[in-house]
């Protein structure tokens, strides 16, 4: 039993299936991130938590109290919205309050709490303004304070920094984590970011098409993705998936693959009982970090082999220098120090770091556990 | 202002600007004819009238037309002048108005933020309403007001103006609602804001200007409707059908002076509403609300 609970939730429009069987236990001070492509069901599940949308199967419950049919305002929630739903009418200071003043709360208390949340969210010199005289990142903040002043076991955030400008959100996002270690509250976060998704959480749940794909850390997911979605879904550049044979010789299995000039070559894998698949195709998943120049390679990894190639195309971008070569008829990026002495259309040795390696079964496309 | 805007507003010379200001004037000055034959026409004489001159200004000025035409005008049989009739259409105006609003405020909050299963086709219904002409319901709602007992009395008028208002007034709010965000609403259900305290608090303090519109548009159609007030009027019957009354009776001698003056009193309400109304369309209540 979790603080909040999501018991083989479902949910259909008619006949449309948008949400299959989903299930979650959520700890409390947990921050959970939601993350998926758009029309995944992300956003239609936290409405249910929320209330907002009924719930056609399954149940949810906080703090061990089913909340199916019970009114939004009820469950002691609060959300954060994407458009910061700011009531255009009314000052901060009376948007902040607005809750409690709905829930009855005598008006000293309100301006206590008030004075409180404008503090810790460095808004107090802007209560008394109007949300149109705010910039995005001060509405984001009221939207916060809106949901703060509430103190509700559940915060529920849907996509709220997709409207900020590219180093705003950063800096927002540095701001949630923050607040969240210092509340120490249960969350749920809804995005499409998958940054935000594995800086932010203590788990994630990704989702795509109604499903959850993989509920794990966010180490377990970029580590270990459960399958090719999750695995290209997270992380940026993409995972390279490269069509490889698998095939066991002295005790060890390797990924069978060709170079730009179609030369077979292979890839050992770490560990790993491999014999079911001796002889079969597979698709090899590697993190574009992964491949490096023999200096950059991970000094920890007892697995760095070397593989040469010719280089289609180098990109440097500041930080990193990403590295476009063909492996199997694929392209696969690398990511190499910035100073990395790399040049297009020449050879290089690069080291690849196999003990990040995943292999993909090619038809259903899940990961080969071994 | 960017440079090459006003390029083009300046290169028009004194002359050709001189040239539309002109134009314009004589425009601005043939629209306030006739409220000018109205108004000097009311303040002379009737002999100074049937003498020919209609467009010259008086030479003795009198407020008794004015006077007449208010209190002591022969309306129909009675010499009563438009007084009661003005009331009975203030009673009427009124009670139309402000139910038709609120009632299309609160059909559009429905409509756009409460969904429900046959939704668009209840509002497509609604709409009809305001395709329909005025005479192909005479008959049925006379039998229905005589039904409700409510035929010829001001009660009556308000039902009948507010059903048909409803239409317009329900297309307007439900057209303005629709770009309401609806987050706001969401967030205040989770506030813990019920159904009239969300409409109360949170959208009608941003329905201003489509308040105003609606307000305007209605208070124009009841005040100047004769159709309806002339069938079901019975003995309280509106502004319109006592200055028809006034305007067209057949005997006696034809006071046009009383006449301008009644038809300048008749007009007087929707005026006011305009100047005063037109005030309010402030734009940009919504700023601020959702991203932007």
């Amino acid at each position: 039993m979790g603080f909040l609970d999501i018991k083989n939730v479902t949910k259909s429009y008619g006949a449309v299936k948008v949400l299959h069987t989903v299930d979650i236990s959520v700890e409390e001070g947990e921050f959970l991130v939601l993350v998926g492509p758009s029309g995944c069901g992300k956003s239609t599940l936290l409405n249910m938590i929320a209330g907002l949308e009924s719930i056609s199967g399954g149940e949810i419950a906080i703090k061990d109290r089913v909340v199916n049919g019970v009114h939004p305002s009820k469950r002691n929630i609060a959300m954060v919205f994407q458009s910061y739903a700011l009531y255009p009418n009314m000052t901060v200071g009376q948007n902040i309050t607005f809750g409690l003043e709905m829930h009855g709360t005598p008006k000293p208390e309100r301006d206590r709490a008030l004075a409180d949340v404008a503090k810790l969210l460095q808004i107090d010199h802007l209560i008394d303004r109007k949300p149109g005289q705010l910039s995005g990142g001060q509405r984001q903040r009221v939207a916060m304070g809106r949901a703060l002043v509430r103190d509700p076991d559940v915060f529920l955030f849907d996509e709220p920094l997709s409207n900020l400008d590219a180093k705003l959100r950063v800096d927002m996002r540095t701001e949630i984590k923050k607040l969240h270690h210092k509340l120490k509250r249960t969350i749920v976060y809804v995005t499409h970011d998958q940054i935000e998704a594995m800086t932010l959480s203590t788990r994630i749940a990704v989702m795509n098409k109604g499903y959850v794909q993989q509920l794990g850390t966010p180490k377990e997911i970029y580590d270990s993705p459960a399958n090719l979605f999750v695995a290209t879904f997270m992380g940026s550049p993409a995972m390279n998936i490269i069509p490889a044979k698998l095939a066991v010789d002295q005790g060890r299995a390797w990924a069978e693959i060709t170079d730009a000039a179609g030369k077979p070559l292979r890839l050992g894998f770490s560990s790993g009982n491999y014999t079911a698949w001796d002889g079969r195709d597979i698709l090899l998943g590697i993190r574009p970090e992964a491949i490096t120049d023999p200096e950059g390679a991970d000094r920890n990894s007892h697995n760095v082999q070397p593989l040469h190639n010719m280089v289609t195309v180098t990109e440097p971008a500041g930080a990193d220098t990403f590295v476009t070569m063909t492996l199997s008829g694929k392209d696969v990026i690398a990511r190499m120090r910035a100073d990395a002495d790399v040049h297009a259309h020449q050879a290089f040795d690069f080291a690849v770091n196999m003990e990040k390696a995943v292999a993909f079964d090619p038809k259903t496309g899940d990961r080969i556990q071994v | 202002m960017s440079v090459a805007t006003q390029d083009t507003a300046v290169s028009t010379g004194r002359i050709t600007r001189t040239f539309i200001y002109l134009i314009l004037l004589l425009f601005a000055l043939f629209y306030l004819l006739p409220l000018y034959v109205m108004g000097i026409n009311s303040v002379k004489p009737l002999s100074e009238i049937t003498g020919g001159n209609m467009m010259s200004l008086p030479n003795e000025w009198t407020l008794d037309p004015w006077r007449s035409a208010w209190s002591t005008a022969q309306i129909g049989v009675q010499a009563t002048g438009l007084k009661p009739y003005f009331l009975t259409s203030i009673l009427m105006v009124v009670p139309a108005v402000a139910i038709s609003t609120i009632l299309g405020a609160i059909n559009g909050y429905i409509l756009t933020k409460w969904r429900f299963k046959g939704d668009t086709i209840i509002f497509g219904l609604m709409l009809f309403s305001c395709f329909i002409p005025f005479q192909i319901v005479l008959i049925p709602m006379a039998r229905v007001l005589g039904m409700l007992g409510l035929a010829g009395s001001v009660p009556g008028l308000i039902l009948v103006h507010v059903v048909y208002g409803l239409g317009f007034s329900t297309l307007y709010f439900r057209n303005y609602y629709a770009a309401f965000p609806t987050e706001l609403v969401r967030a205040a259900q989770i506030d813990g804001a019920g159904f009239f305290r969300i409409f109360w608090r949170i959208m009608l303090p941003v329905s201003g200007p489509i308040a105003v519109v609606c307000v305007i548009w209605q208070f124009t159609n009841i005040w100047n409707d004769f159709l309806f007030g002339a069938s079901f009027g019975g003995t309280t019957q509106p502004m319109t059908v006592a200055l028809n009354n006034l305007v067209q009776s057949s005997t006696g001698v034809k006071e046009y002076n009383v006449h301008f003056a009644a038809a300048i009193l008749a007009a007087i309400p929707t005026l006011i509403v305009y100047i005063v109304a037109g005030r309010y369309f402030v734009r940009g209540l919504m700023a601020g609300s959702v991203k932007g």
